[in-house]
């Protein structure tokens, strides 16, 4: 028998299912993980044993009643700080909101809920989803669980090392630029950002409403599709939730077969700033997949170069308003009311104490971009470049069935390495970003260790809007080829914690 | 066209509500000035004949019908309150007028 | 510039041109906000009308209300509006407590309705057509209340405490284009357009439009510039101005003002004020500068509205009679001159004459009573005619008793005095007071006789034929009943009595 922490969370829930363990037994052996482990890796900001336990009891007391369980319950998964918990502590790893507990669930919280899944804790990451280290969060960084003194990848740094660090089955992270994906890449996990719209925003506290995108993250493929499955579909309370069916990603990930589908590489994912190691495990992927029957064909986005500055101005621009609202007016932080101070004055002093200097970056360079005189240029010209990203995107589908690439040009880079240098960081993010900008569906999954460093490297698919589906189709195939090729999954090369 | 002046960094923050402290200000005049000359490069498309997108998807004419939903308890709406009186969000004295 | 005095009305229109700019703000009626489901009811007790979105919690969003937009284009329509085929909401930014997101989601340059106009008519009959900009669709702000300073004002309180019931609730801004050539007419148009405005928000049944309740609210931007230039001078932005003859009163006292100011070479300040019901001046507020940006972007988490053309003709189609039109038609069926309708429209009689004919009333006698003494308290109390404490239903009864024969014009001149005293029911009043017509004929022959018998040099008189001596008699038989008899019924009977065909 395989120890409860390592199992995938398909066969936790068949176990549970079948009366091998009981929930509480598995919730309780992954709260013991945590324990034993989270001091050196840092993933959990919040822990909630009790919710925990007490959601396990209601799977078990389900099955003893003889009710039919869904297929992920009793899996724990960790869910990211961003997402609100009713009655549970929400800090979106920001001094400012320390304490505050939402009286509210997001949607997706309440279908996690319904599905029987239990919520084992909060996941550390970058203050407001900002950042690609999970270094900017207030509650002090996550360590990397293949090398703690590296980054897990931000802004999902926490749930990504969750994964890894075998302490949840699932996770769930928010990709704004790559926060499911780029921390996938670097822990050796699996991450998915679906199709904008597909996953409800309801109660995901927002850093880029037209980018976030909340996606499932586990350590295989099948069980990134279950929890796809769990959380994805239509919610009135969210304008932008899609109102048609989920693609059949679980079927699709089954059935993991890539024979007759043509494959884009995007030639503009290459280059300067690509690791050697990471550009060699790409292209041993690209080889595996025309083994595997599928057609390779190189396609050209030439406006994905100017991605990565639209999205420098999109995101912030959106942040400096939808953040406008962290005021000390009706909860969270609140400095320096002294009884002399005035409002504005208190908002200021709040603000300042409450945010740290990435989000302070990012809110000055948004209200720039947005201000009288520069919106055209800026803002203006950062849409516009948005418009001919998916038109290159619509162009490449129109000829294969889904592009792939590296996820990250860089493998896990040392903490504090970029910690004040924005530009490099902004880096780890230049082969995510267009989807987001698109609001097409992506994974990242892993493809080997790169040599030089003996770290993961992600290999990214991408695919065209509402055809999610394809993502697992060809991950599920990469994945079983490259575990029958290593005889057992990367992740167990990690070094014991 | 790209740089950005302390001056303007200051008068952002302002606008802003962030009471940056002079070395911070110092700090970010720096790095957004690298910022900003880096992201300028979008203003290439600026003449182009091109429709911004304001939303990834093509939606329109999402509405909800006219439809009273329970709304949270005064209790759950004031649980978060740095202070509270009298059932209302207490708050330090407000300048002029908005 | 508080004491200074201000040059005379005449004389700022001998030297300048009025130009204005309205902007009216209409809280729908709706039963939900405008991005959630919290309910609009008034009266509510603090805070308990508020959800995620409306308290702008972290990770909470907006839903538009349908309603809402419907609303909005029937506005649109009846103000003869283009509707726009595709438009988006737009976030405004800018800091303020009662505003829990620190953005109004708002519309900026895609307003739903733009491009119309709204005839109105002054006090003398004539027509004013006054261009509408555009109208959008936002949301109101929550309730601030100022503690700790003397009068509850903003300024020297200690803190404030905000309700955020109000937060979210549907607001309509409609904005005029630049009113030109009203002359010195123009806080009369000002006025006229408010009330024309309310007139048609109501009949559209998409908001009670109660200025006295905040529902609907007029900021009058003024600007002068001397006879013969083209260009605007520099405006004034008076904010809150809440009640139609409140509108009138602002827009004069900044015609004075501002030329006060430039007679003397100074220069306007393009800042907004505050309105003084008091002594009907204006007191100067925020200065407008270059620091306010707000900074507008499309909301990204409302996607963009796009009204199918069937949608809208159907509610072409389905616009109600617009008030203009609903008052020629009353002008008809009441029989009135152009004038006599005049003066019901500016008494504000027509629905109160609407609702007493809808109780039984003919059209005649409804305008009667409500032009008559109704009409005179309004004005010696200077209140609206609509908020007098005495209901069409109360009005309706006494007209009827008038009809019957139970009361003559003096007593029920007397019955409305006391109703709207307080007294009670009309009915109640007649009771109390002992108010009804002496109608006993044999109480009446007898009092007939008794004159007759006092005054018999007159009855010779009137035997002899002189009909017009009646008077004498009638006032008799009047003071002997205390006014409590049909004055009519009395001359027949003195007439009958002494043998003498009418």
């Amino acid at each position: 028998m395989t120890e409860l922490i390592k199992r995938t969370a398909a066969d936790t829930a068949a176990a549970i299912a079948s009366g091998e363990v009981s929930a509480v037994e598995v919730a309780q052996a992954h709260l013991d993980r945590i324990d034993a482990v989270d001091k050196k890796v840092n993933a959990f900001l919040h822990v909630d044993t009790e919710g925990a336990l007490s959601a396990a009891r209601a799977v078990d007391e389900k099955r003893a009643k003889g009710e039919k369980l869904g297929p992920l319950a009793g899996v724990p998964l960790a869910l990211k700080d961003v997402f609100t918990t009713k009655g549970v502590p929400t800090t979106c790893g920001s001094k400012i909101l320390e304490g505050w507990i939402p009286p509210y669930d997001a949607t997706l919280t309440t279908r996690l809920k319904d599905a029987g899944v239990v919520i084992l804790g909060k996941t550390n990451m970058d203050e407001f989803a900002m950042g690609s280290s999970t270094e900017n969060s207030a509650y002090g960084p996550t360590g990397n669980p293949w090398d703690l003194s590296r980054i897990p990848g931000g802004s999902g740094g926490g749930s990504a090392a969750a994964l890894a660090a075998y302490q949840a089955p699932l996770a769930i992270g928010t990709d704004t630029g790559g926060s499911i994906r780029q921390p996938g890449a670097v822990t050796g996990t699996v991450g998915v950002k679906p199709t904008y719209g597909a996953v409800s925003r309801y109660g995901l506290i927002a850093f880029s409403s037209s980018l976030d995108q909340g996606g499932p993250c586990a350590r295989t493929v099948l069980d990134t599709a279950l929890l796809h499955e769990a959380i994805a579909g239509y919610d009135p309370l969210d304008s932008t939730s899609i109102n048609a069916p989920v693609p059949a990603v679980v079927e699709a990930a089954k059935r993991g077969e890539v024979r007759g589908m043509r494959i884009g590489v995007v030639k503009e994912f290459a280059g300067e700033g690509y690791q050697a190691g990471v550009m060699q495990r790409f292209n041993e992927s690209v080889e595996l997949l025309r083994e595997l029957g599928a057609e390779i064909v190189e396609v050209s986005c030439p406006s994905f170069t100017l991605a990565l500055p639209a999205y420098y101005l999109i995101a912030p621009s959106e942040a400096s308003s939808n953040l406008a609202r962290f005021d000390a007016m009706r909860y969270g932080l609140r400095v320096g009311d002294d009884g002399t101070r005035s409002a504005e004055d208190v908002t200021a002093l709040t603000r300042e104490a409450g945010f740290g200097a990435e989000v302070k970056r990012r809110i000055i360079l948004g209200t720039y971009a947005l201000s009288s005189g520069y919106y055209d240029a800026y803002y203006g010209s950062a849409q516009k470049v948005r418009t001919l990203i998916s038109r290159d995107f619509d162009a490449a589908f129109a000829g294969v069935d889904v592009l792939i690439s590296p996820t990250t040009p860089t493998t896990a880079f040392p903490i504090g390495e970029r910690a004040d240098d924005p530009m490099a960081m902004y880096l780890a993010d230049l082969c995510t970003i267009p989807s987001n900008l698109a609001g097409n569906a992506a994974m990242s999954l892993p493809c080997g260790l790169a040599p030089e460093d003996n770290l993961p490297v992600g290999l990214q698919i991408i695919a065209p809007a509402m055809a999610d589906d394809r993502l697992y189709r060809v991950g599920g195939a990469v994945e079983a080829a490259l575990n029958d090729k290593w005889g057992h999954p990367l992740l167990e090369e990690a070094p014991a914690l | 066209m790209p740089g950005i002046t302390r001056e303007e960094v200051a008068h952002l923050a302002r606008l802003s509500r962030l009471e940056l402290q002079a070395e911070e200000l110092d700090h970010f005049a720096e790095q957004l000035d690298v910022i900003i000359g880096a992201v300028a490069r979008v203003s290439e498309v600026a003449g182009q004949d091109v429709p911004p997108t304001s939303h990834p998807l093509p939606l329109t004419n999402v509405m909800r019908a006219d439809v009273v939903r329970p709304s949270l308890t005064p209790e759950q709406a004031l649980s978060g309150a740095p202070a509270v009186e009298e059932q209302r969000f207490r708050v330090p004295q407000i300048l002029g007028e908005g | 510039m508080s004491v200074i005095s201000l040059v005379s009305y005449e004389d700022a229109l001998a030297s300048y041109d009025p130009v204005m700019g309205l902007e009216v703000h209409v809280e729908l009626g709706t039963k939900t906000k405008m991005f959630c489901g919290c309910s609009t009811e008034l009266g509510a007790e603090p805070n308990s009308q508020t959800c995620p979105t409306c308290l702008g919690l972290p990770g909470s969003l907006p839903v538009v209300n349908a309603i809402g937009v419907e609303s909005a284009i029937k506005i649109g329509l009846a103000l003869n509006c283009e509707i726009a085929e595709w438009c988006r909401f737009a976030r405004k930014n800018y800091f303020y407590p009662d505003m829990p997101k620190n953005f109004q989601t708002s519309q900026y340059d895609e307003p739903i309705a733009f491009n119309g106009y709204l005839d109105v008519q002054l006090e003398d009959g004539s027509t004013f057509r006054v261009e509408i900009e555009r109208a959008h669709m936002e949301e109101d702000t929550g309730k601030s209340s100022h503690i700790g300073g003397a009068t509850g004002r903003i300024h020297g309180a200690s803190h404030s405490l905000l309700d955020y019931n109000r937060a979210g609730i549907p607001l309509i801004e409609i904005v005029t284009k630049p009113i030109e050539g009203a002359g010195e007419r123009a806080p009369e148009v000002a006025k006229a357009y408010v009330a024309e405005l309310r007139e048609l928000i109501k009949a559209l049944d998409v908001s009670e439009a109660r200025m006295d309740k905040g529902q609907m609210r007029c900021d009058v931007n003024l600007s002068l510039r001397p006879h013969g230039r083209e260009k605007f001078g520099t405006r004034s932005e008076t904010k809150n101005v809440n009640s139609l003859r409140s509108v009138e009163r602002a827009a004069r006292f900044e015609i004075r003002r501002h030329a006060t100011v430039l007679d003397e070479g100074g220069t306007i300040i393009q800042e907004t004020r505050h309105f003084h019901e008091e002594d009907g001046s204006t007191t100067a507020g925020r200065i407008k500068d270059n620091a306010e940006d707000y900074r507008y972007f499309p909301e990204p988490d409302l996607v963009p509205i796009a009204p199918a053309r069937d949608w809208v003709e159907e509610l072409r189609a389905g616009l109600p009679e617009l008030p203009r039109v609903r008052r020629a038609r009353l002008q008809g069926e009441w029989g009135l001159s152009d004038k006599d309708m005049q003066s019901v429209l500016n008494a504000g009689a027509v629905q109160p004459i609407l609702d007493t004919i809808a109780a039984g009333t003919n059209a005649e006698q409804a305008r009667k009573w409500w032009m008559g003494e109704v009409a005179r308290n309004a004005n010696e109390t200077g209140t609206e005619l609509s908020e007098q404490p005495i209901t069409p239903a109360q009005v309706a009864r006494i007209a009827a008793l008038v009809a019957e024969g139970k009361l003559n014009d003096k007593l029920a001149k007397q019955v409305i005095a006391a109703v709207l005293a307080g007294e009670g029911e009309p009915d109640a009043v007649i009771e109390a007071r002992g108010l009804a017509v002496v109608s006993d004929d044999s109480a009446l022959g007898a009092a007939v006789d008794q004159a007759i018998a006092e005054n018999g040099a007159i009855a010779d008189k009137i035997r002899d034929g002189k009909i017009a001596a009646v008077g004498a008699l009638v006032g008799a038989v009047m003071k002997t009943t205390r006014g409590q008899a049909d004055a009519a019924k009395v001359k027949d009977l003195i007439l009958a009595k002494l043998g003498v065909e009418a």
